[in-house]
């Protein structure tokens, strides 16, 4: 009954956003039907459209992931946003710093880097500095919290604006290849590159970017899994979540879960570098996220938490964003824009259904 | 550096504080009342949507803009039945809100114009009016209405019963105060005068609804509003701090040091998002919310 209990509401509230979603395209003079016949048919209908909705469910995974560990503790952290953007940019860094990245300025060959490592250093090198850079960032606020008791909503707020702002700078003025009209960094080598799926499933078509992050991304669902409801750190974290007082009478110092929490979730916000700077993009591109933190908050409430909600949540979402593209150009009068809509109905439904399903 | 500092930098910076006082003072009624406005980002879009499509079709901007103050009401109504009804959590439903309103519009205007982002431009001579040099009547009317608040919120009984409704629910309802209609009530306050400093944006400043147009700018709003301490002068005050660190980017961008390098335009804009988190954090004296934000209240508790 419990796990009855908790498949409902989301189930409930996605049914419901579809249903106001359908009358939004009615009101525009389109066919609902038809709409979502294109939204669902592009996701699922063959290797390809699976494939990339799971390369579009990757990113979600860890930021539905980050909201989630942070929500166990009574944190809401609105800040996976600016820890998966400096995150990325820092793997980038590393990955043009140690990879051997020679760029080509007006014919002029420059090289860039210090150094060129092998594979086996350069990408667990990477994958590291993802992760503790995503955490540091990550930790800031939970220090705020812990030391001065200042809301972790509005500094992770805060911090976002920070963080997109210094990368932004920095790719500027250090990172762009000159001449090159877009904002994004020089590419990162290619002992860098960590493998495509397709390299091993030969049956997935090549311009699938579904890549070996996909991976890491479920292993990281078992691993948070594990963490909080295995160990004795992941009990703490979820009393204070439950109940700081009652937690700090209990002898658990919720300061340090608090910096613990916000420091995990952090790290894992920077795990999306993995899929986008390391898997798909091989640079940093400015502005390349596109709300990937913000939704990774509606991923996890609508996972209720749990890492085997958000995994399900996080695939639901990336059917939206991929059918979505779809529905734009098959549809007479619907945007892409319907799959953000979706999503935005959706939450407003958790939220209001969860009052009715905590008891 | 004469360059840089002007007349024309003082009511640049007056321009752009004008949507950050909409949108804080209408984030002020909300909070002070016991509820977060994570949604003031939403609700301006929507207020400068509705505002650029009403006043485009009507060619009267004060029509338009009435009609996006509407639109931002019955936003923030269903925020508010969100919120207070159904006691979902005041930042996930705010967010919803933002999201919401960053799809919505581009759904409708690609629907209605076939166009994938903005609205018809307006005719010059049907935006909101300026005077002087370049003062719009929605700034002249924004700095009115600083005293304005400050008089309901200290010197009437609405604001009295606003301020305990924040504090202590519990209290003012056995006062015989309606906490929950008074709470609906400042939220959709909230509501109006975002979505009046949005429509500014889209029929003031600019004569077209773009595409996510506000920028964080009610994100923005909601950090002057913590940095003011939830106080209609400081808010004032926090706004033009804010709106001239903004206005200093544009002289900035194409300014040159003697040696002939340029200032970095981005280490002018974080400087609003790190004094919010140095006041926060209690370092220039503390900034307490009202106590009951964020909780919801029921009868039986």
């Amino acid at each position: 009954m419990k796990i009855f209990r908790e498949i409902l509401s989301p189930l409930v509230a996605v049914i419901a956003a579809f249903i106001v979603g359908g009358i939004i395209v009615l009101l525009i003079k389109d066919n609902p039907f038809e709409t979502y016949r294109i939204l669902l048919a592009n996701s699922f209908g063959s290797v390809k459209d699976i494939g990339w909705t799971l390369f579009y469910a990757t990113p979600l995974i860890f930021t539905g992931l980050a909201v989630a560990v942070a929500f166990r503790c009574g944190l809401f952290n609105i800040g996976a946003e600016g820890q998966l953007y400096v995150a990325s940019f820092a793997t980038a860094w590393v990955g043009i710093k140690f990879g051997g990245t020679v760029v080509d300025i007006f014919g002029k060959q420059e090289d860039w880097s210090w150094t060129s490592l092998p594979a086996v250093l350069l990408v667990p090198l990477c994958v590291l500095t993802a992760i503790t850079v995503g955490a540091i960032w990550g930790a800031i606020p939970g220090i705020l919290r812990a030391k001065f008791g200042s809301s972790e909503v509005i500094n992770t707020i805060m911090l976002n604006f920070i963080a997109i702002a210094l990368v932004s700078y920095f790719t500027q003025y250090y990172y762009k290849i000159p001449g090159d009209p877009i904002l994004q960094t020089a590419p990162i080598g290619e002992a860098a590159h960590i493998p495509q799926l397709k390299q091993f499933l030969p049956f997935i078509p090549d311009d699938v970017p579904l890549n070996f992050a996909f991976l890491i991304a479920i292993l990281m669902c078992v691993l948070v899994y594990i963490f909080l409801w295995k160990t004795k750190w992941g009990y703490e974290l979820r009393a204070v979540g439950e109940n700081a007082s009652a937690a700090e009478y209990g002898g658990i110092s919720p300061k340090k879960q608090i910096i613990l929490a916000m420091t995990i979730s952090g790290a894992l916000a920077g795990m999306v570098a993995i899929n986008e700077v390391l898997g798909s993009r091989h640079n940093y591109y400015d502005g390349f996220s596109a709300e990937l933190g913000f939704l990774g908050i509606a991923v996890a409430l609508l996972g209720r938490n749990h890492p085997l909600g958000v995994f399900v949540a996080a695939i639901f979402f990336a059917v939206l964003m991929r059918g979505e593209i779809f529905v734009d150009a098959f549809t007479r009068y619907v945007s892409k824009d319907i799959g953000m809509i979706l999503q935005a109905i959706a939450i407003l439904f958790v939220a209001c259904l969860q009052k009715y399903s905590k008891k | 550096m004469n360059e840089i500092f002007s007349i024309a930098l003082i009511f640049s910076a007056i321009r752009l504080a004008t949507p950050l006082i909409f949108a804080a003072l209408g984030g002020m009624f909300s909070e002070r009342s016991g509820i977060i406005n994570i949604a003031l980002e939403g609700l301006m879009l929507v207020g400068a949507f509705t505002a650029a499509v009403m006043t485009y079709e009507l060619q009267n901007p004060y029509l338009g803009l009435l009609c996006g103050v509407i639109a931002g009401s019955i936003t923030a109504f269903v925020y508010a039945v969100a919120v207070i009804k159904f006691e979902a959590n005041q930042v996930v439903a705010g967010m919803a809100i933002n999201l919401l309103m960053l799809g919505l519009p581009q759904l409708i205007s690609g629907a209605v114009y076939d166009s994938s982002g903005s609205t018809p431009q307006i005719a010059k001579e049907f935006l909101l009016p300026e005077y002087f040099n370049s003062v719009s009547i929605a700034s002249v009317f924004a700095l009115l209405l600083i005293p304005v608040c400050w008089y309901v919120l200290y010197k009437t009984p609405f604001g009295l019963r606003l301020r305990a409704v924040g504090e202590n629910p519990a209290a003012a309802d056995a006062a015989g105060v309606n906490v929950v209609r008074l709470r609906y009530f400042a939220v959709i306050l909230s509501g109006v005068l975002a979505a009046a400093g949005g429509a500014y944006l889209s029929i003031g400043q600019s004569s077209l609804f773009t595409r996510g147009m506000t920028a964080g700018r009610g994100f923005i709003a909601l950090a002057a509003l913590i940095l003011a301490k939830w106080k209609p002068i400081p808010v004032l005050i926090a706004c033009l701090f804010f709106g001239f660190t903004e206005a200093l980017t544009i002289p900035l961008a194409s300014y040159r040091l003697s040696s002939g390098e340029t200032i970095p335009v981005q280490f002018v804009q974080i400087i609003p998002y790190v004094l919010t988190i140095i006041v926060l954090a209690g370092f220039i004296g503390l900034s307490r919310a009202p106590k009951a934000l964020g909780i919801p209240y029921s009868k039986e508790k």
